[in-house]
């Protein structure tokens, strides 16, 4: 099924970028602007809360890219937020918050 | 033509222009493309802040060097200097040595040079093939990249600075911050051995051009052979420790069980778990995707690149018949055993139907990809042999 060729030029390894010589390199000065990123999570019961508590941090997407989890997965997330991460979470958001993850991503 | 053109150049750089699908099984799949990032091109935004971006998987068959401006990123804090002044920048060296450092860029540029090409590979890269699913930054293959890293040799720098005796290992502290300021800074450690093993670099360009700022300008550790959470970007602190790092993301964060391929079973308990460190062999079919329709009987060229993760690529196979019979593949021209290396084979599928081709690397430690898929809680280390799914028609 597979024939052997003779030889087939990499012609794609001669591609001159990556093969550049630093030595004469100066560094510049960088000054950029990075996106905010201003997308709210979806409207439901407890986004407002997942909004004020989890955006400073980090972007939605983050939470809206991952599958469906678990509550324990959940939970478990929620913890490393708070307790490692150092969110400072109140109380009485941490069951809002929680049943809006599993509203949103929630599996058996 | 023209006009397509123009509507291009009319356009301004927008942080989503096109939907990509990334077969994760159960989804989500959706991810957009972005070009909102500076100094970047087009990029998978898996996350906007802070920024993880993935290179699309297209790019790898274009070259076995990752060009910067799609080079993927990962940063773990949202503070991240957007502004770094070449003047003012200063690299310390400190703890248990002799003398204390701060040099400028100015001082590590006259340091001897020191270049090698090497893969730099998140440690959850692919961790949105994990099934069950884990969660965490849900990349397809595409947190990856391959670069020729310039700069200076670790040791030169310790060195200079003249490590102490009874040092055992030396921690690497970039410029980000977490928003919260109790949070765990994101710091890296290496054993002293390691960082003086004269490979461990800080680089200061790769690919022939200094950094980008988001792949660490202006300097960051290049850790040969070893997974992207040691190669700590904006690198301005290095600690020569006699204590062993115990912080956050030693300890706890980026470990892995100690078994092979790091594999247990979901909910399993009773294993122990140790700090990530050195990668493994994977290989990629680059220019024909799941899905594709192959012509029957006609001649096709295969084509990919391979790594050996921490030794070099001895032995590329494919297979053309769901891994029933496996043919050497011929390899293309070595960069160095930390590189991406180019494979290619030519073969024909002379029956219609459903195929699936396969590919796998053996190291030149004789170490080759596993037939069936690890899995763990943090979705690291994923390295099984890949499928690519055909028709032939």
């Amino acid at each position: 099924m597979v024939r052997k060729m003779l030889p087939i030029t990499f012609a794609l390894a001669l591609a001159s970028f990556g093969t550049q010589a630093a030595h004469q390199l100066t560094l510049k000065s960088v000054n950029v602007d990075l996106p905010a990123g201003d997308r709210m999570f979806p409207d439901g019961p407890g986004a407002d809360v997942a909004n004020d508590n989890c955006l400073a941090c980090h972007s939605a997407g983050m939470v809206l890219n991952q599958p469906a989890l678990p509550k324990a997965a959940w939970e478990a997330k929620v913890d490393k937020m708070r307790n490692t991460y150092k969110a400072p979470i109140d109380d009485k958001d941490v069951d809002a918050i929680l049943h809006y993850l599993i509203s949103i991503k929630g599996a058996n | 033509m023209a006009g397509a053109a123009t509507l291009a150049l009319a356009s301004p750089p927008a942080l989503a222009e096109a939907i990509v699908e990334l077969p994760l099984p159960g989804g989500p799949d959706e991810r957009p493309i972005t070009t909102g990032f500076p100094e970047k091109g087009a990029l998978i935004l898996q996350r906007t802040r802070p920024p993880l971006l993935e290179t699309p998987f297209e790019v790898f068959d274009q070259s076995v060097f990752t060009p910067n401006d799609q080079f993927y990123v990962r940063w773990h804090w949202a503070v991240i200097p957007t502004e770094i002044d070449v003047g003012s920048f200063r690299l310390a060296v400190r703890g248990h040595v002799e003398k204390s450092l701060s040099l400028s860029l100015d001082e590590v540029l006259a340091l001897p040079q020191a270049e090698l090409v090497a893969v730099n590979q998140c440690s959850g890269n692919s961790r949105g093939y994990f099934q069950p699913r884990v969660p965490g930054g849900q990349w397809s293959n595409g947190a990856m990249g391959n670069a020729r890293w310039t700069g200076v040799r670790l040791k030169d720098v310790l060195d200079r600075a003249g490590v102490k005796a009874g040092a055992v290992q030396v921690r690497f502290n970039g410029l980000d911050e977490p928003v919260v300021a109790e949070a765990p800074d994101f710091m890296k450690s290496l054993d002293v051995d390691h960082a003086r093993d004269g490979e461990v670099m800080i680089a200061y360009a790769m690919n022939g051009k200094q950094l980008t700022l988001l792949n660490g300008f202006p300097l960051r550790l290049v850790v040969p052979g070893w997974y992207s959470t040691y190669w700590v970007k904006m690198l301005n602190d290095i600690e020569v420790r006699d204590q062993p790092d115990t912080n956050y993301w030693m300890k706890t964060g980026y470990t892995i069980p100690d078994t092979p391929h790091a594999s247990i079973r979901p909910g399993q308990t009773d294993v122990k778990f140790v700090p990530i460190s050195r990668m493994v062999p994977r290989s990629f079919i680059t220019n024909i995707k799941s899905g594709d329709t192959l012509r029957a009987g006609v001649p096709t060229l295969a084509r990919g690149i391979a790594f050996g993760g921490d030794a070099g690529v001895s032995q590329v196979e494919f297979s053309s018949d769901g891994g029933k019979s496996w043919q050497e593949a011929q390899l293309g021209t070595d960069e160095g055993k930390y590189s991406f290396r180019q494979w290619q084979i030519r073969f024909s599928l002379e029956t219609a139907g459903n195929q699936l081709l396969m590919v796998r690397c053996t190291s030149s430690s004789g170490e080759a990809q596993p037939d069936t898929p690890n899995w763990n809680p943090a979705g690291f280390m994923r390295n099984v042999i890949e499928q690519t799914a055909v028709v032939v028609a």
